[in-house]
């Protein structure tokens, strides 16, 4: 032991050498230079633009790619603003006749839509092997053979790397790709309703493919209803309106590709060296992947041909105020590189997060009450220690629902096929939203964070009223200026009216027993399910929970055997189509495969969703919006649990971050103090040296008495009673 | 020793198909192809038909085990079974469900997990046995006494405590190692300080435990009262002859983790940020990723077997009176 310690100081010795701190998990060479430093849980899965659509992706894939379009980063309600297009897209709409509508045109009137995107010029692909060019123009590593390949492991491998200019052609090339039968764009079919030609393209594509194991080359297909006009200007036509479409123009999916990059990464031997698009993605963007180990971490590097943005000048009210609009016309990125290290356990990301190591930490339910204090009124504000520490709190409302949905089809919950039947079961589902008071799950289950759900539509998105508009009159009455859940008493009397006076059949006399399917970690954990349970028998009704793994529990929903399930959607962007459509009959889980796990089905709803969803957003929308909303509250097919609250915990010197999740390509507007990062990581990370002397003396103090019973022991005699 | 050898390995075929088919089984008693392609295709908007084409693109729209819609040996060669497990026995695992290289990607994971877990094995073997060896000889001592306690307290607490009291302790309140990452070469040193130090603390209590029992039974044996006899000292009694004579039980459960140790620790790579193999396995399940899960299993098989027979070669140089015939 005494032999080791002076190996133990010369590995200390070896930490002082490092600097003031010996705890900074970063390298050396790294201290003071302009990073932002950030953590992943989950690996992402896809970073081709096609394929990806989680938000794990979108963190990266947001940063590299440019799509025509963005979300303004202060303004709220969101608003759409050209991203690589140098204006927003031209709009036209025509009639059968082909003739022009006007801009107002009802929707069943428009049989075709027509976007002109006009991208800018001049802008720049980020330095990448499959755009290196041989002196004749020809690409350098077009045709690589298996000795050239020998060595590579990664791009870096690859001795040169080029650019070029962003042209129209790129952009229609994705649109390609969409079709394309291996990539399984989950975007597809959706998008193939508006543009046709896009089943025409996958059909050719799949005949291709099961004729030959080779790279497909998509630039001798055409695709029907998208046309380059010039080498910065191209066009879609879509069947009939579909005003959607514009946000969908914001996300990777429509962002440009170009083909270079998939004859490079098509080559023989590429894929086998983890060589795809899906993994080494090529963009316009701010940033540029540079390293990918998503077991340990990524990096985002600058892009150095970016084409540069400066920081926006307007805002919402109260960023001025906030200092958010301090860098207005600055040029963009503030930040070099941006490095995620993966952490699987949420302990060491948030001890690293105090420690300064990170610049930026969510707050889980283990860490809530260390970094956050609830007052008597329900607000929340930053714990003392944060505050110390200089810690900022950012929260907002996320664009998501979740909510218990019965399942339509069940003759309890669902009433079955004759209007009597129907009228029992809406007054059981009304009494059941009433009596799960969800305002106190929020409070219980996730300290607060959420804010309970009216309908469908989570707030900061347009059709979402506030005040007493706001509220389900079904659950809800307003009274002294507030929503006021009804008492279990009126959950008692619909349950009577529904033909269950005290959870009993008024008929059979038999008890209600309603079933929850879950899967573990959802409603079925043991709390949970506790909780629910007493709800339920406050109201004499016997409830199941019948928790079975994911592929099970989805398969129920599938086949329609569910009866009340947990679920949640996310939306994808800021319009109430997007969460109203959730229950629109066309997308009925059983019979049509679509999102409406529910199988809620209501003509009036479905026929004003057909007309709301291609209206644009006014008066006259809204209204339709309040009578779907009215329509759903009354109907209950769901009982609407809550929008989740984002929490966000920030150092301060960590400028410029804004919430909001739509808004994902974020990274080039933040910004760094570094001085006050490199001082707080020095004063917050002294290392703290005596336990280890202290250590020492207590590894003495035990030897010591061994050694001299060793000793007395070595030096006895078999008579002299050493032992 | 060689025909042993070779005998040994051949009776190792049977055993992997067995756990091969028991994997594949297991596999597809929990999910179905369907719920792969759902899994890789993410639950927004999956069509049938996306669902369809991924699983023919996949191979995964064959029969698992017979397939009756084709005659001859096809029945059995053209499933799901047989297709994915065949390439395997060549080590050739293919790729997984996201694209990935299995083969690169084990590659890639292994450097880390052996930094963690060789230096763990070795010092947490040297340390383990050296007290053992020190219990003993203070055997019947308050010493003896003290220490064992300290060894039922240290295996009765659970390892996340060491883990997280340990990076709460020395990473975060001292501040003298980062609490989690990893870096290439000569810099991960400073990252492996604490997890190696925690995994031989973690895991010295049941061990010394064991071979503190070996030592005792062996040290009340004939040869060790004439060693004494002759007038050797206890430590030359016990390190030189107590410690070779009880080689046997120790090398059996030592021997056969060794080819183990690059499979990595689930629990010690996830808390330090360790990126080894430890979670690769836990990942694919999780993903319902079979091309990962069948691979690993097979490999953590392969190095199950191949430790047995190391165990085996081991005896006969600890013992000369083993022989392999």
């Amino acid at each position: 032991m005494l032999r080791r310690f002076p190996l133990l100081l010369v590995f200390f010795a070896l930490l002082a050498a490092c600097g003031p701190v010996w705890n900074d998990p970063y390298p050396a060479s790294e201290q003071g230079r302009n990073i932002m430093y950030s953590a992943f849980t989950d690996r992402p899965k896809h970073l081709d633009p096609v394929q990806s659509y989680s938000e794990d992706e979108a963190t990266f894939l947001y940063q590299i790619y440019e799509p025509p379009l963005q979300y303004h980063y202060l303004k709220r309600p969101y608003t759409l603003v050209p991203g690589s297009a140098a204006t927003m897209p031209l709009v036209r709409r025509y009639d059968e006749s082909g003739r022009e509508l006007p801009e107002n045109a009802p929707a069943s009137q428009v049989a075709r839509s027509v976007y002109e995107i006009r991208i800018r010029p001049g802008i720049l692909y980020q330095p990448h092997p499959a755009l290196a060019r041989e002196a004749d123009g020809s690409l350098r590593y077009a045709s690589l053979s298996a000795a050239d390949l020998q060595s590579v492991r990664s791009l870096a491998d690859f001795a040169e790397a080029g650019t070029r200019e962003l042209e129209a052609g790129d952009f229609v090339h994705q649109i390609k790709r969409l079709a394309h039968p291996r990539l399984h764009s989950p975007i597809f079919e959706l998008i193939a309703e508006y543009l046709p030609g896009l089943k025409t393209l996958q059909k050719t594509l799949a005949e291709e493919v099961s004729r030959s194991s080779d790279a497909l080359d998509l630039e001798r297909h055409a695709i029907p209803g998208i046309e380059i006009v010039d080498r910065y200007t191209y066009r879609i036509t879509l069947k009939g309106a579909y005003p959607q479409f514009l946000y969908w123009l914001s996300m990777p999916f429509f962002a440009p590709v170009p083909p270079e990059a998939d004859r490079f990464y098509g080559q023989p031997g590429m894929a086998e060296r983890n060589l795809t698009l899906d993994w080494w993605p090529i963009g316009t963007g701010p940033y540029m992947l540079s390293e990918n180990n998503p077991n340990a971490r990524m990096v985002l590097a600058r892009n150095p041909n970016f084409r540069g943005e400066s920081f926006p000048c307007e805002g919402e009210p109260g960023d001025q105020e906030a200092g958010l609009l301090a860098d207005c016309g600055k040029s963009m990125p503030f930040i070099d590189k941006v490095v995620f290290t993966r952490e699987r356990e949420g302990i060491p990301y948030w001890n690293k997060f105090l420690q300064g190591y990170y610049d930026a930490s969510g707050v889980s339910s283990d860490n809530f009450d260390q970094a956050v204090t609830m007052t008597s009124q329900g607000e929340v504000s930053l714990s003392d220690e944060m505050r110390a520490q200089g810690i900022e709190l950012l929260t907002s409302v996320s664009p998501s629902i979740f909510y218990l949905g019965f399942n339509m089809l069940d003759s309890v919950v669902g009433g079955g096929a004759d209007a009597e039947g129907q009228a029992r079961a809406r007054k059981l589902r009304q009494a059941i939203s009433v009596a799960l008071d969800m305002d106190e799950f929020v409070s219980i289950f996730l300290n607060g964070r959420g804010v309970t759900a009216m309908h469908p539509i989570p707030p900061g998105i347009f059709g979402a009223r506030d005040g007493e508009a706001g509220i389900n009159p079904v659950v809800y009455e307003w009274r002294d200026g507030r929503a006021v859940r009804r008492s279990k008493e009126v959950a008692r009397r619909l349950l009577a009216e529904a033909g269950y006076p005290d959870g009993r059949d008024a008929k059979t006399g038999e008890p209600l027993i309603l079933n929850l399917d879950t899967t573990p970690g959802g409603l079925g954990d043991k709390s949970r399910s506790d909780w629910l349970a007493k709800q339920f028998r406050e109201l004499g009704v016997q409830f199941v929970v019948r928790a079975t793994d994911y592929n099970r529990f989805q398969d129920k929903i599938r086949e329609g055997n569910a009866q009340l399930f947990f679920f949640g959607w996310n939306a994808d962007y800021p319009d109430p189509e997007n969460m109203l459509f959730l229950l629109h009959g066309a997308q009925a889980k059983v019979k049509e495969s679509g999102q409406n796990s529910a199988n809620y089905v209501n003509p009036e709803y479905d026929r004003l969703f057909e007309r709301m969803k291609s209206m644009p957003d006014g008066a006259e929308r809204q209204v339709v919006i309040d009578r779907m909303v009215a329509i759903l509250q009354h109907d209950a097919p769901w009982i609407f649990g809550f929008h989740p609250k984002a929490y966000s915990l920030q150092h301060g010197w960590v400028m410029n971050r804004k919430t909001g999740s739509m808004v994902r390509n974020t990274l080039k507007y933040q910004r760094i103090d570094l001085e006050r990062r490199s001082a707080a990581r020095a004063e917050w990370n002294r290392p703290v040296v005596w336990p280890l002397v202290v250590v020492g003396l207590l590894a003495l103090a035990a030897i010591a008495p061994a050694f001299v019973h060793y000793r007395r022991r070595e030096r006895a005699t078999a008579l002299g009673g050493g032992r | 020793m060689f025909a042993y050898v070779l005998r040994r390995l051949l009776y190792a075929l049977p055993i992997l198909i067995g756990v091969n088919l028991v994997t594949f089984g297991l596999f597809f008693v929990v999910n179905s192809p369907d719920d792969m392609a759902r899994m890789q295709l993410g639950v927004k908007r999956v069509t049938p038909e996306a669902i369809e084409r991924w699983k023919a693109e996949r191979g995964y729209d064959r029969p698992l085990f017979f397939n009756g819609a084709v005659h001859g040996s096809a029945q059995v060669m053209d499933t799901i079974f047989f297709q994915k497990s065949l390439k395997m026995f060549s080590f050739d695992f293919g790729r997984a469900d996201d694209g990935r290289d299995i083969a690169q990607e084990i590659r890639d994971r292994m450097g880390p997990s052996l930094a963690l877990a060789l230096p763990t094995f070795v010092l947490g073997l040297v340390a383990s046995v050296s007290l053992a060896l020190i219990l003993v000889f203070f055997r019947a001592s308050y010493l003896d006494f003290w220490g064992v306690v300290l060894c039922v307290a240290m295996m009765s607490i659970s390892s996340l405590f060491y883990i997280i009291g340990g990076q709460w302790l020395v990473s975060k309140l001292w501040a003298l190692v980062p609490i989690s990452g990893y870096a290439p070469g000569l810099d991960a040193t400073r990252f492996l300080v604490l997890p190696v130090a925690i995994s031989v603390i973690a895991g010295v209590g049941s061990s010394a435990r064991w071979y503190r029992t070996i030592f005792l039974e062996e040290i009340s044996r004939d040869y060790v009262r004439t060693a004494r006899a002759k007038g050797l000292s206890e430590r030359v009694v016990l390190f030189r002859h107590v410690l070779k004579n009880a080689m046997i039980p120790i090398l059996t459960g030592v021997v056969v983790v060794i080819p183990l140790l690059f499979m990595g620790s689930l629990l010690v790579e996830s808390f330090f940020g360790i990126p080894g193999l430890g979670s690769y396995t836990i990942d694919a399940i999780n993903a319902q990723d079979f091309a990962v899960v069948r691979a690993m299993v097979f490999i953590g098989s392969v190095l199950y077997i191949v430790g047995l027979i190391l165990t085996d070669i081991s005896y006969t140089l600890v013992d000369p009176r083993v022989r392999l015939e």
